[in-house]
């Protein structure tokens, strides 16, 4: 028989006001089973009517211990955890990884590689905002919205399960470079997409942007100014929907984002709708960068030659001695990694994804730390509630675009 | 370590005796415990440190004199800088003061580190736990905590280890 504890009220007195210890306010619970928590996100609200005077947030109900579990298992291994963290955002979660990893080892990646790596990651990011922009508008009640956004990602999780043979958790990259080189199929199929989907995005667009029922519950609700968003650590769209242009793959460019021609959205006003039109913009700059990216998609190896870190082929393996012995070496043992500690960020959907990885000279990380973007972007949810209906409230998480599996980790 | 980071070290070094360290580019700057508050203070105001990315710690176990590193990832918006600032800290009693005054994001970033390391932050407004549950023992990323796992049951030892198989809440 599960025993149910009770909670008193002193646990989280230095929380909630005066008010509610006499009882003129009320607390109630929000999640962790609410359809617009996006997750298991608890909310302990203090209400004044339908009014929201204080909201505490109450998470780790998705904590499975990725950190401590990574540093049990080698650097290839870890990995395929990192998918599970952001689920909305796999590629871009291979990434921050395979570069930390690389920037740790002092590893070198081809040309064509990278270039993949940004086909691939702005894929990601397209099917992170396509969810977003699907299930924020669902909790607006606009449900049309989330069909048609949803057929779009299809077509993206086919390409991935093209490449990797995975919809969700691919794990297509690795330290030095890519699984494999992508399929002949690859390059139609990304054409294909990109042709219908700008014309999809105006549709998106058409439903949304001017309609006075979406406009009504965006304009004005949860402003962030510049100086909260900073002092909370906010990254991402959110960040530059408060005027601050900070976009990591301009700033510091990084898989040779620097080739590419795109320009940041920014907005001034930080509510809702400036957050919903910065990211529908980005939709926009990102098939840009596609389009690019493919464009001059260079030919050549997709894996660095470094065998200390890198396995060498199949075919090679037959005829040279070395390769051999080096692909029993990395496949038993791991490759070591120097003492040290690197912390290398990329632009997710959500902001600053950062990799905080110490080595100790072994073939595990000694100490791995992901800043999630989630987590600091969900720790302004009070400021950002306070004084807004429970309805607005509503909007704004939708408008944060949380990941609770980002959250938790 | 490019000339504008380089002279930044530089006033750290100079105003709280800072060590520094420099690996794969990025800059280390060691301070005492003591000090973090004033040096995060001066990196805000005066050196443009608008943004901490984030918090967290290592563990050196078996080392006792320091046990745990604290480690403030800080990044400079205007100017385009990283640097990461790590607080030494015994394992005998951990504790460091605060900073959720000087960064907002401190806040849970600081209650993260507790559950997880069990390093006190003097000072800090809701010093609760935050990922694990509130009854749960120890701090789960310290390196004499073991990583749990489940014996695989089979047929002929299904009982005997059914036996001796934790269950939750017990």
């Amino acid at each position: 028989m599960t025993q149910i504890e009770e909670v008193s009220i002193e646990d989280i007195r230095h929380l909630v006001s005066e008010r509610a210890i006499n009882g003129e306010t009320m607390l109630l619970n929000m999640g962790p089973q609410h359809p617009s928590t996006h997750g298991v996100l608890r909310l302990l609200l203090e209400l004044d009517g339908e009014i929201v005077v204080n909201c505490i947030p109450d998470i780790g109900f998705l904590h499975t211990g990725v950190e401590k579990n990574m540093e049990a298992k080698t650097y290839q291994k870890a990995e395929v955890m990192s998918d599970r963290l952001d689920y909305m955002n796999p590629i871009g979660n291979n990434l921050a990884f395979v570069m930390a990893v690389e920037k740790l080892v002092d590893l070198d990646v081809p040309p064509r590689a990278q270039a993949i790596r940004v086909i691939l990651a702005e894929l990601t990011r397209l099917n992170s905002h396509l969810v977003w922009i699907g299930t924020s508008s669902l909790d607006l009640a606009a449900q049309s919205m989330f069909l048609y956004s949803f057929r779009e990602r299809e077509q993206i999780l086919d390409i991935f399960e093209l490449v990797s043979g995975q919809r969700m958790m691919t794990t297509y990259l690795r330290p030095g470079g890519l699984w494999r080189d992508v399929p002949v199929e690859f390059e139609a199929a990304v054409r294909a997409f990109l042709k219908i989907f700008p014309k999809r995005i105006d549709e998106y667009e058409s439903l949304l942007t001017k309609n006075p029922l979406f406009q009504d519950r965006m304009y004005g609700i949860g402003k962030l100014t510049r100086e909260d968003a900073l002092s909370y650590g906010i990254t991402g769209p959110i960040l530059r929907a408060s005027g601050v242009e900070w976009d990591l793959r301009k700033k510091r460019p990084y898989s040779g984002y620097e080739q590419y021609d795109f320009i940041v959205p920014t907005r001034t006003e930080g509510d809702n709708y400036a957050r919903y039109l910065v990211r529908v913009q980005e939709m926009r700059e990102s098939v840009k960068i596609i389009q690019q990216a493919l464009d001059k998609l260079p030919m050549g190896p997709v894996r660095s030659d470094n065998r200390k870190f890198v396995p060498p082929p199949r075919s090679e393996i037959g005829v040279s001695m070395e390769a051999l012995i080096h692909h029993f070496k990395l496949w038993t043992e791991g490759f070591p990694a120097p003492v040290g500690s690197v912390y290398n960020a990329v632009e997710s959907p959500r902001g600053e994804l950062g990799v905080f990885l110490e080595g100790d000279g072994g073939p595990k990380p000694y100490r791995i730390h992901w800043r999630t973007p989630s987590f600091e972007n969900l720790g302004v949810l009070p400021v950002l509630a306070k004084g807004f209906l429970v309805a607005d409230l509503v909007a704004i998480i939708g408008s944060l675009d949380i990941v609770l599996g980002d959250i938790d980790r | 370590m490019d000339n504008k980071l380089e002279k930044i070290v530089k006033t750290l070094q100079a105003d709280f005796g800072a060590a520094v360290e420099e690996f794969r580019g990025e800059a280390h700057v060691t301070v005492p415990a003591g000090r973090i508050v004033a040096t995060l203070e001066l990196c805000r105001d005066q050196l443009g440190f608008e943004l901490l990315d984030s918090l967290t710690a290592v563990d050196y176990w078996p080392k006792e004199l320091p046990r745990f590193h604290v480690i403030y990832l800080l990044t400079s918006v205007s100017q385009n800088l990283s640097v990461a600032v790590h607080v030494p800290v015994n394992g005998d009693q951990p504790e460091v003061p605060t900073v959720s005054g000087v960064y907002a994001s401190a806040n849970w970033r600081e209650r993260e580190v507790w559950d997880m390391f069990g390093i006190r932050f003097a000072g800090h407004p809701d010093p609760r736990r935050i990922l694990m549950p509130t009854d749960w023992e120890g701090h789960p990323l310290r390196k004499d905590y073991p990583l749990g796992y489940e014996e695989p049951q089979f047929t002929f030892n299904f009982d005997e280890i059914d036996l001796r198989k934790p269950s939750p809440k017990e």
